[in-house]
């Protein structure tokens, strides 16, 4: 055999092992329930903001805390706490990924990504709310 | 229903173009094929011309539909969704083009677009080769073609048009009831703020003139295995492959300088998987460019060469898919929404894919290899190994990029882990290591053969002189990244030593191997700049420091938070000077009251131990055109060896902090006074100049500014120029703001009564904006760094060139 043929199959080897060890740590999406089983696992969770509850941030008192609730599509809900500001279109989001680790009854969110109407702009509604306002001037 | 007012034949004759494009891409694909195939010469003449004129019209469509829309986006012919959907009237001029590509169908457009003048070029430069090789960049424009066709096809939708009609788009809208609706859109929709950057106007043209660019050696590396004349057709697309890498990898860069000017994840790379997706398919080029050298020179390595310049084209269209299929919607920050053309884009990649791997893997045997081994001290040996290096860590970046897609097929649910792009770097961080060591050495051996006093001779100066420096940097550079433990910290440092390795031998070696001729030095110049270019990722990502933690007092511990919590974000309050690391900060006054979408906030900054003074300006633009809440821009200050970088994270919900003052109206003469709560103002002078900071009305017809001087209780004199714009019939009022006395002064109207003017007195509110701030050192080498890298790629693309 070749020396480049060994190093190959060496190198591919360990990419693979490397690999496959990495996979272990990868995460998973989980709905609210079963992240609740996994406590202390970090997990993804695709959820919605509860818009029947308070948000409660307050940049005076403290920049780096906000806490929420988030319900899932299977209608289960939790509160979120997330150490960063709120991100500016929470409030408006149709469907939010958390990112982070159940902590007893309480996610500990550790990112959160939103997934903004405003993102999608071939939604008739979303295309009509801007023709609202520039039909109006 | 008969529309009044539509103007539809830009529109037509778009659609028209397109068809065009892609009936005469389809005869040049056609007429090329029967080139290479037939026999006679006299056959492959004749085909070859029919194929010239039929790619001609096809470089005359594609640029006919380039400026149609162009024409239709400037016109604001808002009757066309893309033009509606895109742009607004009040853009500034240079945004026109980001207009254009900031949609799908028109970043299809451009890619077709440098297709057909890569394919200008080739038809004049491709001498023998220019057939086959035509061949496939004909067959790519009817692909492309396709994707901008938007009809359907059996109920399925091919493509999607720039230039669909609004109300054929949403024919359910009210507003086309009407059958004068076009009158009524007075403006549209605008273009996403976040894209309203300069580097927007320069970073897609760029960046796809490279992704375009890698067809071009896909072609070649086809040519050479359907023609069997493999090694020789391989060796003219080498200045092909090294133009493609440069563009693409600057394009790339750029795209990464836009993220570090323009959005707040607070950097450049975040290895996002629309960053990826590009990522890989430069990296694979390079291995490709590796190889085909140790080729050229010794005749190894054709095969993987072959394989190379096919993958890297597959993994551009690829990621063509992995961006635009919606497939990544929950894992990536900024890909496209889901087109509805999935089976299109997957069938973009499969007829690439297919054919190609079945050609290679039929001529595998023909392509002439060498048996005996390499020697373990030859150059073409560390080549292959460098190249299946980075080929192999092109495979890892693509794995974990695309588990969206495993999941999708496999029906499994996994995401990346806590730390995404610690997932990338602790595998990176090793790869730089081999990298770096590679880059420095390789070009001091010899192909065949090095005998080992030659190099020892010739690289003892340059190692000698790299330990030291970066013994130096370890020691006194102040590089603590121990988040993820020792190991991975030695291994940064011994990371920055392989990098200064790569900087400095690569540097000495235009003096030691080349004499100091510049002109061949191309090689020695890319890897000087990529050696420059790791050292700036080593250094400004181990040493970046946030500086804004919280350390205000009026941070009341609620008891949720632990020690852990990255309290990462102060919060100001205007007027209010607070501590940040060695800084006094002080948010001093903001542009609230301009009329401005975009709101800049005026951040000063004072060195407590020195002294200095500078001012961020920080801007966002807040429920900007139905984009509720906050985009942040953030503004950084720049040193030589470190960048201050500020942006805003948080503000006061506009509607608990809603301005409810209203302008008083007020009919006044020149040199009247007017009296407000805390003084008076009089109207000094009516004229069309003006001085105020950031505001252009350059596009404007005329400007009708006053100068109103602001006399506070306290006799302080202030100086506000609102101003009245007029813009193709339409007037729109700036007002001025004297913060100071927290006044707001509009100009109305010049009437024969007199000049009205609106005086509005803020309810003095608690403002405050909450920030994030970070330190990043040595950020510049890495721009400097990509600078020179591609001025390497350029240089040896403009010898190998001529060497052709």
């Amino acid at each position: 055999m070749k020396k480049t043929h060994i190093l190959i199959l060496v190198l591919i080897a360990a990419a693979v092992g490397y690999m496959i060890m990495t996979m272990g740590s990868l995460s998973t999406y989980e709905s609210i329930a079963s992240a609740k089983q996994k406590q202390g696992k970090f997990v993804h969770v695709i959820a919605k903001l509860d818009k029947s509850q308070p948000i409660e941030y307050d940049a005076i008192k403290n920049p780096n805390y906000l806490s929420f609730v988030a319900v899932d599509s299977l209608g289960n809900s939790a509160k979120v706490i997330y150490h960063s500001p709120k991100p500016p279109e929470l409030e408006n989001t149709e469907r939010v990924v958390l990112k982070g680790k159940m902590e007893g009854e309480v996610f500990e969110c550790k990112d959160i990504l939103l997934k903004c109407p405003s993102k999608y702009k071939d939604d008739p509604r979303n295309v009509q709310k801007s023709l609202n306002k520039n039909t109006q001037q | 229903m008969q529309y009044i007012g539509e103007r539809l034949l830009p529109g037509q004759l778009g659609h028209l173009f397109v068809i065009i494009s892609l009936v005469a891409s389809l005869v040049a694909a056609i007429a090329y094929f029967k080139a290479v195939q037939s026999d006679l010469p006299a056959d492959k003449e004749s085909w070859k011309r029919l194929a010239r004129i039929a790619f001609s019209l096809d470089i005359v469509s594609v640029f006919a539909i380039f400026f149609l829309l162009v024409f239709l986006i400037r016109s604001h012919y808002f009757e066309y969704f893309y033009v509606y959907k895109n742009s607004s009237t009040e853009l500034e001029p240079k945004y026109i083009l980001s207009c254009l590509w900031s949609a799908s169908e028109g970043s299809f457009l451009l890619w077709t677009l440098w297709h057909a003048v890569l394919g200008g070029v080739l038809m004049f430069k491709g001498k023998e080769w220019e057939a086959p090789v035509m061949t496939v960049i004909s067959f790519a424009q009817v692909c492309l073609a396709t994707m901008l066709l938007g009809i359907y096809f059996f109920g399925k939708k091919v493509g999607a048009s720039p230039f669909v009609l609004f109300r054929q788009q949403m024919p359910e809208l009210p507003l086309f009831a009407s059958a004068d609706y076009v009158t009524k859109i007075k403006n549209g929709n605008g273009l996403n703020p976040l894209l309203q950057n300069y580097w927007m106007v320069i970073h897609p043209p760029v960046l796809f003139l490279g992704f375009a660019s890698t067809i071009v050696p896909f072609a070649y590396g086809i040519a050479g295995l359907w023609t069997k004349k493999f090694g020789e057709v391989m060796k003219a697309a080498l200045p092909w492959a090294l133009f493609s890498a440069g563009i693409l990898g600057l394009g790339i860069m750029m795209g990464a300088a836009w993220a570090y000017e323009s959005l707040t994840f607070g950097g450049y790379w975040a290895w996002d998987p629309v960053e990826n997706a590009s990522l890989v398919p430069w990296l694979v080029l390079v291995c490709g460019i590796h190889t085909l050298l140790a080729y050229r020179s010794t005749g190894h390595s054709l095969r993987a060469t072959h394989l190379f310049f096919i993958l890297q084209f597959i993994l551009i269209l690829y990621s063509t898919f992995l961006t635009r299929s919606g497939i990544l919607g929950d894992t990536s920050v900024h890909s496209f929404a889901d087109l509805g053309m999935n089976l299109q884009l997957l069938l973009f990649v499969l007829v690439f894919l297919i054919p190609a791997l079945i050609l290679f893997a039929g001529r595998y045997k023909q392509i002439p290899s060498i048996v005996k081994e390499e020697s373990i001290s030859s150059r073409e040996f560390w080549l292959f190994v460098g190249s299946l290096v980075l080929f192999l860590s092109a495979l890892y970046i693509t794995f974990f990029t695309s588990l969206p897609v495993f999941n999708n097929v496999a029906d499994k649910k996994k995401a990346l882990g806590e730390d995404q792009e610690y997932t990338y770097n602790r595998v990176m961080v090793l790869v730089t290591v081999i990298l770096g060591l590679l880059t420095a050495i390789t070009q001091y051996l010899k192909y065949k053969n090095t005998s080992r006093e030659f190099l020892l001779k010739k690289i003892g100066v340059p190692t000698v002189i790299s330990l030291i420096i970066s013994v130096l940097i370890s020691i006194f550079g102040g590089i603590h990244y121990d988040k993820y433990g020792v190991g991975y910290l030695a291994a940064i440092h011994v990371a920055i030593f392989a990098a200064i390795y790569s900087v400095v031998a690569n540097a000495m070696y235009i003096w030691i191997g080349m004499k100091g001729d510049i002109k061949k030095a191309g090689a020695s110049v890319a890897h000087f700049g990529f050696g420059l270019v790791l050292v700036g990722i080593l250094i400004s990502s181990s040493k970046k420091e946030v500086i804004s933690f919280n350390t205000s007092g009026i941070a009341v511990p609620f008891g949720q938070d632990s020690k852990e919590d990255p309290k990462e974000n102060l919060t100001l309050i205007r007027g209010q000077e607070m501590n940040m690391l060695n800084y006094k900060v002080n948010y001093r006054k903001d542009t609230f009251f301009t009329g401005d979408p975009k709101h800049y906030f005026e951040i000063n900054f004072q060195d407590k131990e020195k002294g200095e003074e500078f001012n961020l300006y920080p801007n966002a633009f807040i429920n900007y055109k139905g984009n509720s809440g906050l985009m942040a821009n953030p503004d950084s200050k720049h040193y030589w060896n470190k960048d201050i970088f500020t942006y805003i994270t948080s503000l006061p919900d506009p509607e608990k902090n809603k301005d409810t003052a209203n302008y008083h109206d007020k009919t006044v003469k020149i040199g009247e006074k007017v009296f407000f709560a805390s003084g008076y103002m009089t109207v000094d002078k009516v004229s069309s100049e003006y001085e105020r900071a950031r505001i252009n009305t350059k596009a404007a017809d005329s400007v009708v500014a006053l100068k109103i001087s602001v006399i506070g209780k306290d006799s302080s004199n202030h100086l506000a120029q609102p101003l009245l714009v007029y813009t193709k019939g339409n007037a729109v009022s700036i007002p001025d703001t004297v913060l100071a006395q927290d006044l707001s002064v509009r100009l109305n109207a010049i009437t024969p009564e007199g000049i009205s003017i609106g005086v509005k007195e803020s309810d003095s509110l608690l403002q405050y904006v909450t920030l994030k701030a970070y330190v990043f050192p040595m950020i510049n080498v890495l721009w400097i760094g990509i600078i020179v890298m591609v001025i390497g790629f350029l240089m040896s693309m403009w010898r190998r060139f001529k060497g052709v």
